[in-house]
């Protein structure tokens, strides 16, 4: 009989417990969660059954906010509160909306175009931010019930979250801050593509070189993979994160619109709750377009008049054929990238409910000359995939034979004379990268200088996205070209970037200020965090007293595995510091100061710093059977 | 004194290396040191994680492309194949570079996607011979400076071969 192992009071359970650790598809349309249970991947489901949670958040008149069905059920009575596609603005600002007067929401205006936009709501003014962390707290709250997570069979370690492979730097930054809002920790940004790739490859032992082609209901992402042995290396990525599904709703809705137009030449502006309606039937005409030769478009707008039109399939194909062709320039590129020949490509896997429509499929299948695969959900497979990744970075895979290598969508430049970009960065470079740039004063005694960084692959700063205004400060004043400041582009594996610096011959740091030209600042996230978990200073303070708690304990624990594991790769007296460093943060964990838990942590941080350094040269060592790598200067 | 990209991967330092043996040593080393394998470790672990990962994602690249493994090499003998007093070339090369150049103008001009790619074809067969005579320069004759004359017309190809993808980008 096997005897029952029981760890010591006050210590945490036993290291084998399985780790809660879930994989989240922030769609445009729709939203999943996923998880790993014993083995398997699945979806997790509403206490209704459904696996799919409409991405449609409605602010309601007594202050609480509706998420998924029943929002969307609303979504024509109250167009102004009821938001769809949050997911488009995601870290965009008013100028890049192109479409709004086809957009039923309020939109505030600002005197700075670069400002990201706002939507005026019964709720007072939401972001895209907020708004998305509304759909992640519920998909969280399903997890955690459906986990068991509030009965204590253990703890939510954090979240997968997929976003488009195209997307930039602002919409990437802007999905992590929706979850924080939310109270989920990120584990990873996990690119669409490279998800679905996971959930096919690992389910169908697939080998060679596939292509996913991802059309949503609002972004188009292509990915060319290489999968060998447990590896999805991606070879390029391309798209267009303004394409989608929606789009096609749109061409139906635009031709309705003429169809009206012809019979009433009086015709008067809708108004927000029938271009709501037709939007919907719209969708609803292309989802029946799939199976049927033509859909009926029946509604009464506000005014009594009656909308009945009929559009046959061929008509449907006929009015979006433009869009299926801008699919094609993202997937040419791509396979140039890639440097492959249409016969190198063993697979094309169709993900996205918008693959389901019959003229995309073929258009993929005319021009790869093979028939696209479809037999995983095109609606699932994302979440499957990160669900996947997210329980094999806890860490409850034991063969660790899962690895992503993934890939920067667009290019990273600066500016220069003229706005004129130089590349430093060029797209699908491999994750993590780094460059490093050296620049040098223009003026006699100069402390301070300013740097443009841009995304995108243009050659002028004014056609590429701006990132952000770097000022770097406290340059060692010298004569005009005698410092050598080195700028280092770090662009880590959730593809976001950061920017250290350093003067080479003073060896002075230089202090790099982040002006981002998007984002929401520190400050506006407290805000946020404060009013929705309550405005009250006791609460923020828990709420901080909580976090670095969680923060200190998580450290202690990862440090003491280390020391487990490879106490032998240093000196008892380093070992000795490092101890003393725990036993001081967990003395100071049991106390109410945040602030001295964080410095704690940070101090236990810098004391494990030479040990890192030696634990990663061993395993390497290892991994390389026996070459020793010491001398790798990190 | 840090390691070179060859001792990273445990490659000896030739131009002619076995891309087999850089693939598998490249993988082994990312298996250990991806960021995606200390998501709940320390920070000072996730640190020295992401600079391994991408310094060997850097000198992967470094390998596996034939010019810059070459421009390597040289740099590890002393020498600087792009070092502006390294300019000069032999004047049947600078012709058949102003060949080159004018067709892909012409063709860019005339939208010919078709000629284009003729000519990006034209350059990879080119690129390929390059290689092999790189790999007898560095590998059996040790001649450097002849090395270092054929790494930069290997450079000039590669850089003709991004334009042309870039006129074929614009184009479609």
């Amino acid at each position: 009989m096997a005897l029952l192992q029981i760890s010591e009071p006050g210590q945490s359970a036993a290291p084998h417990q399985h780790k809660l650790a879930i994989g989240i598809d922030l769609g445009t349309t729709n939203s999943l969660v996923a998880t790993v249970k014993s083995g398997m991947a699945t979806v997790l489901q509403d206490e209704h059954g459904h696996a799919l949670l409409p991405s449609v958040v409605r602010y309601m008149p007594d202050g609480s906010v509706q998420v998924g069905h029943e929002a969307q059920a609303q979504q024509s009575h109250d167009p102004a509160n009821t938001i769809a596609s949050a997911k488009r603005f995601m870290g965009r600002s008013l100028k890049d909306i192109a479409d709004r007067a086809h957009i039923p929401y309020h939109f505030v205006d600002s005197a700075d175009a670069n400002k990201l936009l706002q939507l005026q709501t019964r709720a007072g003014l939401r972001t895209p931010v907020e708004i998305s962390a509304d759909i992640l707290k519920t998909l969280k709250m399903r997890a955690e019930k459906s986990l068991g997570v509030d009965n204590g069979r253990g703890e939510l370690l954090g979240a997968v979250i997929t976003v488009p492979a195209y997307f930039d730097d602002a919409q990437r930054q802007a999905t992590k801050d929706a979850a924080r809002l939310a109270g989920l920790t990120v584990l990873r940004l996990l690119n669409e593509p490279t998800a679905a790739a996971v959930a096919y490859g690992l389910d169908n032992a697939a080998e060679g070189t596939f292509v996913i082609y991802d059309l949503g209901g609002g972004t188009f992402d292509v990915s060319i993979l290489k999968l060998t042995k447990g590896v999805f290396e991606v070879l390029a990525t391309n798209g267009d994160s303004a394409l989608g599904g929606d789009d096609f709703d749109h061409r139906i809705y635009c031709w309705v619109l003429d169809k009206i137009r012809e019979s009433d030449s009086h015709f008067s502006p809708l108004n927000e709750q029938d271009t709501r309606l037709l939007l919907t039937k719209s969708r609803q005409a292309k989802e029946w377009l799939t199976d049927n030769h033509e859909a009926q478009i029946v509604c009464r707008l506000s005014n009594g008049s009656l909308v009945d039109v009929m559009l046959s399939a061929q008509q449907f194909v006929a009015l979006t054929q433009q869009l299926v062709l801008k699919t094609l320039t993202p997937t040419r590129k791509a396979m140039r990238d890639a440097n492959l020949e249409l016969t190198q490509i063993n697979g094309v896997v169709l993900v996205g409910g918008a693959t389901r429509m019959p003229q995309v499929r073929q258009a993929v299948e005319d021009y790869f000359k093979q028939t696209p695969l479809t037999n995983l959900d095109p609606d699932k497979v994302v979440a499957l995939g990160a669900a996947i990744q997210a329980n094999a970075l806890v860490g409850n895979r034991s063969d660790n034979d899962l690895l992503l290598l993934d890939v920067t969508p667009l290019s990273l430049g600066l500016e220069t004379m003229g706005g004129l970009v130089e590349k430093i960065i060029p797209r699908n470079s491999t994750l993590p990268v780094a460059r490093a740039q050296d620049f040098t004063t223009y003026q006699d005694g100069q402390t301070a200088m300013s740097i443009q960084v841009v995304q995108g692959e243009r050659e002028l700063v004014a056609d590429c996205r701006s990132l952000a205004r770097f000022e770097l400060r406290g340059i060692p004043a010298m004569a005009a070209g005698a410092a050598r400041i080195r700028v280092t582009f770090q662009v880590d594996a959730d593809g976001l970037l950061s920017v250290s610096a350093r003067e080479q011959a003073t060896g002075i740091e230089a202090h790099v200020l982040v002006k981002p030209s998007y984002g929401l600042t520190e400050d506006e996230i407290t805000y946020m965090l404060k009013s929705s978990f309550g405005s009250a200073e006791a609460d923020k303070k828990a709420r901080m007293l909580a976090e670095a708690r969680v923060n200190a304990g998580a450290i202690i624990s990862a440090v003491n595995i280390a020391l487990n594991q490879d106490g032998a790769l240093i000196t008892a007296a380093e070992k000795q510091a490092i101890e003393a460093e725990i036993e001081t943060l967990q003395t100071l964990s049991q106390n109410d100061d945040a602030l001295a838990i964080n410095q704690g942590v940070d101090k236990l941080n810098h004391a494990t710093e030479a040990f890192a350094a030696a634990r990663m040269n061993a395993s390497v060592q290892r991994a390389l059977n026996g070459k020793n790598l010491d001398a790798i200067n990190l | 004194m840090s390691l070179n990209y060859y001792q990273l991967f445990d490659l000896p330092p030739i131009f002619n290396i076995a891309l087999a043996t850089l693939e598998t040593n490249y993988r082994k080393i990312q298996s250990e040191a991806h960021p995606d394998r200390f998501v709940t470790a320390s920070s000072a672990d996730k640190l020295k994680s992401m600079q391994l990962a991408t310094l060997a994602n850097e000198a992967y690249q470094t390998l596996k492309n034939p010019a810059n493994r070459a421009q390597y090499l040289l740099t590890l003998n002393g020498i600087n194949a792009t070092n502006e007093s390294n300019t000069s070339m032999p004047a049947d090369f600078l012709m058949q570079q102003m060949e080159w150049r004018e067709t892909l103008e012409d063709a860019s001009m005339a939208s010919d996607i078709l000629t284009l790619q003729a000519l990006y074809d034209e350059m990879l067969a080119a690129a390929k011979g390059l290689a092999a005579d790189l790999a007898q320069l560095f590998d059996e004759k040790k001649d450097y400076t002849n090395a270092c004359e054929t790494t930069r017309k290997l450079i000039f190809i590669d850089k003709v071969c991004a334009d042309i993808q870039q006129a074929i980008e614009h184009l479609d």
